[in-house]
């Protein structure tokens, strides 16, 4: 606990917007969607009132936000920015672009199911179909984690010249106020130095990016992003661990939350982690051995945390809030891969819970997490809500 | 014939040894561009025939760094690296945009107004070729009237669209057509948009030799005749209001420009009657917007 840190009740979103405030962007292209709308808003707000130091600049569509924010950042500057949804969508052809040209933007996505029909409620699939683009993506449960996460994605992005995308689920965080710990800018500083990066767009310079390259080229540049990827586990647990020893809060690229001992594991990503923290206290009480593992860094995969956190539990229930047609939940698909040929690996039941935004309270997790334990997975998507 | 040398400032960022087509004035009218314009400077280029000539990574044929956008995010990107060079300090950097008709007439057209509604700090400058010329000529919404294409076997059904008076609705500070074909015109409006600020437009007629069926050794000879013609006038337009037509003006008919071109060679007397009309009917109205703006200047006076 930082003893001059303020407290204040914040939103996700505003928690979202302080934390790319205290990191300094020199550039901020954004554009509103709901959920998202807050952060811009107070963004605009903060700089409005002469507190927020940065190029803000409001084009037609995500999709030029994105095209702004890649050569901004080649440019040497840090850069912010804020979507959800089909604003993600629209981006996705830059997404692509910008870990290509190792730019490293941090963007939050607030959750949001996508059209069509038109909905605005929680649901994971966008950035959960952006997960081939070379983005980090962090899922985070609270507000404050929302906050904290921010700022120590622009210190791993830097370190490893990839953008990183903070994702927040639509309205349980984004819009849900709580009680926020917002570090002081000293901290923030201390923790997060000015970004200076060797290679830069300056005619000085004469470096330049993005024309043709040949096979070679381009296949040993993939084969670089691959490596920065396979780097990624170990920087952001440092850059957890350093947060966690100047502010005193730290989120792991997953936690085990009363896992010990347990026969049963539920694994989700983002809000539902509260959820099913609840579900667990409830089981624990009444008797059963079961736990949760959240995971919070999903892109790159923590393979070989997830391997040695689900060693020995006999079952693992997965809870997607997001769905893959032909396919079933995107969770549950990778940690089929991720623990495919471990040895004596647990049986992993996948449950699409909550798509659409669909409720899921903690009763319902206790009851799938009973059932699960005593069926056998099956290989087909399984609703939840069927 | 005796020429006299162009004396027109020469810097040397486009360097010898691109990749352009021989005789394609595409190459001429960058070098001019970016040697008015000078070494404080970084392009975006889009995917292109000048992305070709400015060559493949890591090697380039221009002496300013480059950044290749999307075909579709020129003037997005370009407000991007504006505002970051801000940002550090760079204000006099030029940001200069080199792109193709597809990439700004097409595609890049959204981005490229909500740039201008930004008055963005940069200078976008259009390498019209009528078409998309590198991926072997089809039509792009800047294709004219008639004009066989890829795309358009049999000509195509509708007209050219007007970027410029698109532009000037914006009511950017600087917005102009120029050519190769007429070199001092084209510096000097580069010159004059160096010297302001905001979003300056240049639309620069770059005859295709290929994709319009034209000799090697024709491309000036073509811009010529398509200024001289009056199918794509010489002319400037400041602050949305001011219009100026440049010399040279209309002199002769279309016809003379059409004969010149394959993609025309399908045309039967009426469609070409048609097109005579089409640039009167252009003319006149550009004749008019110089005439009113020339009396609000001395009114103002």
């Amino acid at each position: 606990m930082n003893a001059s840190a303020k407290r204040m009740l914040l939103t996700g979103n505003h928690a979202v917007a302080w934390g790319a405030r205290l990191a300094r962007p020199k550039v901020v292209p954004v554009y509103p969607i709901t959920p998202q709308t807050p952060v811009l808003e107070l963004l605009t707000e903060f700089h409005a009132a002469g507190e927020f130091d940065a190029e803000m600049l409001t084009p037609e569509s995500e999709h030029s936000v994105m095209a702004a924010c890649i050569p901004a950042s080649l440019a040497g500057v840090r850069v912010f920015t804020a979507t959800a949804s089909q604003g993600l969508m629209l981006m996705h052809e830059l997404l692509h672009y910008a870990s290509g040209a190792r730019a490293p933007i941090v963007m939050a996505n607030v959750n949001r199911t996508i059209a069509s029909p038109w909905g605005f409620w929680p649901d994971q699939t966008d950035s959960l179909a952006q997960r081939d683009t070379g983005w980090i993506q962090f899922y985070v449960e609270s507000a404050q984690e929302a906050l904290d996460s921010v700022i120590q994605a622009f210190r791993i992005a830097e370190r490893v010249f990839l953008p990183v995308m903070v994702n927040l689920d639509a309205f349980y965080v984004s819009h849900a106020l709580e009680p926020v710990e917002l570090p002081t800018q000293e901290t923030v500083d201390a923790y997060l130095p000015p970004y200076a990066p060797e290679h830069f767009l300056d005619p000085a310079r004469g470096e330049s990016w993005g024309n043709v390259v040949s096979q070679e080229l381009y296949c040993r540049h993939r084969r670089d992003i691959g490596e920065a990827m396979d780097r990624v586990p170990a920087i952001a647990a440092q850059a957890d661990q350093e947060w966690q020893r100047r502010t005193g809060r730290g989120w792991g690229v997953m936690e085990r939350y009363r896992c010990e001992g347990a026969d049963l594991v539920i694994t989700s990503l983002g809000s539902m982690c509260g959820t099913a923290r609840e579900a667990v206290d409830a089981l624990r009480a009444a008797g059963h051995a079961v736990g949760l593992l959240k995971l919070r860094l999903f892109r790159p995969l923590p393979l070989a945390a997830l391997r040695a956190a689900l060693a020995g539990v006999r079952d693992v229930l997965v809870l997607d809030r997001n769905f893959s047609p032909g396919a079933g939940g995107v969770l549950h698909q990778e940690l089929r891969a991720a623990l495919y040929g471990m040895q004596a690996a647990p049986r992993i039941h996948g449950l699409l819970a909550g798509v659409g935004g669909v409720n899921v309270p903690p009763q319902k997790i206790v009851e799938l997490a009973l059932a699960a334990r005593s069926r056998k997975p099956a290989a087909e998507p399984v609703w939840a809500n069927g | 014939m005796i020429f006299d040398k162009l004396d027109l400032p020469e810097d040397g960022v486009l360097c010898p040894g691109h990749a352009a087509c021989p005789g394609c004035i595409d190459a001429l009218s960058a070098r001019h561009v970016l040697s008015t314009l000078g070494r404080d400077a970084v392009a975006v280029i889009p995917p292109s025939c000048m992305a070709i000539i400015a060559g493949a990574q890591p090697m380039s044929a221009l002496r300013i760094p480059v950044y290749q956008p999307s075909l579709e995010s020129s003037a997005a990107a370009a407000s991007g690296l504006r505002r970051a060079l801000d940002a550090s300090g760079r204000q006099d950097t030029h940001v200069v945009v080199l792109a193709g008709d597809g990439g700004t007439y097409d595609i890049g057209l959204q981005c490229l107004s909500s740039a201008a509604e930004r008055n963005e700090n940069m200078l976008y400058v259009c390498f019209d070729n009528e078409g998309y010329m590198n991926t072997g000529a089809q039509k792009s919404s800047s294709t004219p009237h008639f004009a066989r294409t890829g795309s358009t076997p049999a000509g195509k059904p509708s007209r050219k669209k007007n970027l410029i008076e698109i532009m000037v609705a914006h009511e950017i500070p600087y917005a102009a057509t120029a050519t190769a074909g007429f070199l001092p015109d084209l510096v000097r409006k580069v010159e004059k948009a160096k010297a302001l600020r905001g979003m300056r437009l240049l639309v620069l007629l770059v005859p295709c030799l290929d994709g319009w069926g034209v000799p090697e050794d024709q491309g000036i000879k073509l811009a010529r005749l398509a200024v001289e013609s009056g199918v794509f006038p010489l002319y400037e337009v400041e602050d949305g209001s001011r219009y100026t037509l440049n010399a040279p003006q209309k002199s002769r008919p279309v016809r003379d420009y059409l004969r010149a071109q394959r993609r025309y060679a399908h045309l039967e007397e009426h469609e070409i009657e048609a097109l005579q009309r089409e640039v009167d009917t252009g003319w006149a109205r550009l004749q008019r917007r110089a005439r009113v703006a020339a009396a609000e200047i001395t009114a103002a006076a």
